[in-house]
């Protein structure tokens, strides 16, 4: 993924004239501009969300808006913080995301060995049943999930939000994919060496799939940070309300203080930006292996 | 075959009855690998499907109670001025917002495929607004489209532009919605087109360049036909998606003013979380599954017209 490949460039190194290095040079230029331009595009929102979080409400309201801050309010992101419980909206989102992805990614793993390496009676038929639910939108279960969760009382609890997330059909199949380039003779051996079915994937398989797991468990943290849907129906109190959630509340009740709502907004993505700073190779990789993972 | 496994000599007898445990001993402990999984995976996503055809055919609402209504709640849809509404508009969404997404991130991909310096860079930051809490953006968004104090119209004055009203215009305000999502997206599409794009073997590009081909030519005939497996696949992920639209829907406009931005997922909500309407919301959710399985099977029947393997 990360070392870009020769396309247009290769041709004028290829035509060894001088026009060809003349080429190169304009092509430098005019892809310079549109890589810039685009770039532009792409992070003028953001710039805009913490330079607006930064500025007094006056400054905020003045039309022409000034770009810079003519006077700096680092405050605002205090207030903001202290505006709402944004600290318990973060540690749930934590706990949430985190807890998701172990258990996810540990019975996907479990799944996603059998389907992988074992022979079973209904394997095939199981795994089609999979496949066909990745294409269901969340949307349609989720009226009768949430009429299940009013029976069990697990509305507005932890578990409520966690378990009805955490078994994706999604994981068990991307990490099905990897298990299967593994060589089925490293096992074998230790089959023969009296190796159980769980230590083989325990002892084997798992360990050779670091990245398979890394990618799985970036995507999957990244996407609890951002879900809102299944928590906004879920939670209707701030003990168990996720980051997403909590930001619409503010919004609720500070509908029109903009450089708070745009504080509150910098101190949310502040974490999941961090993640993705850290991960995006893993992020980048979940992405390529399955797009199905966008949802 | 009981008889004939009974009439064979002992040995082949035992050796049918090991065969035997030997598979279905493997699909014990395949079970077992599988448990944890099926388990949750049965009750929270495969039976629920079946839950929702079944709660589409009730009058179920959370506070009054329920009873059978047959095909009452699908009858109710074609008279539903906020469902047609909500269906036209995912429509719209969708048929702008799709080839904006995908021809943005195209574009970015065949940028940053380059042997530029720091193209790792650009790609990092086009991902970005993708990986970014939608409600976070949405909120900002909003802000960018006030009428006037907001950035996007003094940015269009910059250039003798008198900006119209963006979300609370009945006409701008899905463009707005769909520049908001086309903006998030993209970077997602990017991805999965660089990944394609570096799959296409050196080797043709060499021999195109050897008949003389142009820069132009090439990306003609070799990159757009090499890339299509992937454009397609691109494209039907995200129609499936943009028929999804909620988060932005719901936070930068709550699906108005009127009507004007209700998607089908925040119809969906709203009938079924603030009215309680459970059994039609369950119906607006199965039309909407109906919609996204017919078109991507209209894909998958279409490609066979563009889409080159080799």
């Amino acid at each position: 993924m990360n070392d870009a490949r020769v396309l247009t460039a290769a041709p004028g190194r290829l035509a060894l004239a001088g026009a060809g290095r003349r080429a190169i040079t304009a092509w430098t230029v005019v892809g310079y501009t549109l890589l810039v331009g685009l770039a532009v595009f792409t992070l003028i929102p953001i710039v805009w969300m913490v330079l607006t979080a930064l500025k007094s409400p006056a400054e905020v309201a003045q039309i022409p808006p000034t770009w810079w801050p003519r006077t700096w309010h680092p405050e605002n992101l205090a207030a903001a913080w202290n505006a709402a419980p944004f600290g318990r909206y973060l540690a749930n989102t934590l706990l949430i995301a985190v807890s998701v992805t172990v258990l996810e990614v540990s019975t996907s793993a479990l799944a996603a060995y059998a389907f992988a390496r074992l022979r079973f009676r209904g394997r095939d038929a199981l795994f089609l049943l999979y496949l066909a639910t990745l294409m269901i939108p969340r949307q349609v279960t989720i009226i009768p999930l949430f009429i299940l969760m009013r029976e069990l009382h697990w509305v507005d609890t932890y578990h409520g939000l966690i378990i009805p997330q955490a078994f994706s059909a999604f994981g068990t199949f991307l990490l099905r994919q990897f298990f299967l380039t593994i060589p089925f003779e490293l096992e074998d051996a230790a089959r023969v060496d009296g190796s159980s079915r769980l230590g083989c994937l325990l002892r084997i398989i798992l360990p050779l799939s670091g990245p398979a797991l890394a990618t799985l468990a970036v995507f999957i943290m990244l996407y609890q940070w951002n879900n809102l849907l299944w928590p906004l129906v879920m939670s209707n109190s701030d003990a168990t309300r996720p980051i997403a959630v909590g930001l619409r509340v503010f919004l609720g009740q500070y509908g029109t203080d903009w450089n708070l709502l745009m504080a509150a907004s910098t101190l949310a993505i502040v974490p999941v930006v961090g993640l993705y700073l850290v991960a995006q190779r893993w992020f980048v990789q979940g992405i390529t292996l399955s797009g199905f993972g966008g949802r | 075959m009981a008889s004939i496994v009974a009439a064979a000599p002992w040995h082949t007898r035992w050796a049918a009855m090991r065969r035997w445990w030997a598979r279905d001993h493997q699909t014990l402990t395949a079970y077992l690998f599988l448990l944890p999984n099926i388990v949750g995976f049965l009750a929270f996503s495969a039976l629920p499907v079946l839950a929702a055809l079944v709660l589409s055919l009730y009058d179920w609402d959370l506070l009054l109670g329920r009873s059978f209504v047959g095909l009452g709640n699908f009858r109710q849809l074609l008279d539903d001025a906020v469902f047609r509404a909500a269906f036209v508009n995912t429509f719209y969404f969708s048929a702008v917002s799709v080839p904006l997404s995908v021809g943005l991130g195209l574009a970015a991909a065949l940028l940053t495929n380059q042997t530029l310096r720091g193209v790792t860079i650009f790609r990092g930051i086009f991902l970005l607004p993708y990986v970014t809490i939608t409600v976070a953006l949405s909120l900002v968004w909003k802000w960018l489209y006030l009428p006037n104090v907001g950035l996007m119209n003094q940015l269009l004055a910059l250039v003798g532009i008198a900006g119209p009203a963006w979300l609370v215009d009945p006409i701008w305000a899905m463009p707005g919605l769909i520049l908001m999502s086309a903006w998030k997206s993209f970077g997602y599409n990017m991805v999965l087109f660089l990944a394609g794009l570096q799959s296409i073997p050196q080797h043709l590009y060499e021999a195109a360049m050897i008949d003389g081909a142009t820069a132009w030519r090439r990306f003609l005939h070799v990159t757009l036909p090499m890339l299509s497996p992937t454009t397609f696949f691109v494209v039907v992920i995200a129609l499936i998606n943009s028929f999804q639209v909620f988060d932005q829907a719901l936070i930068m406009t709550n699906g108005g003013p009127g009507t004007a931005t209700t998607t089908l997922v925040l119809h969906i909500y709203q009938v079924g979380f603030q009215s309680f309407h459970m059994g039609y919301a369950a119906a607006v959710a199965w039309v909407l599954f109906a919609v996204v399985f017919a078109f991507t099977v209209v894909q998958f029947r279409a490609q066979r017209r563009w889409v080159t393997y080799e």
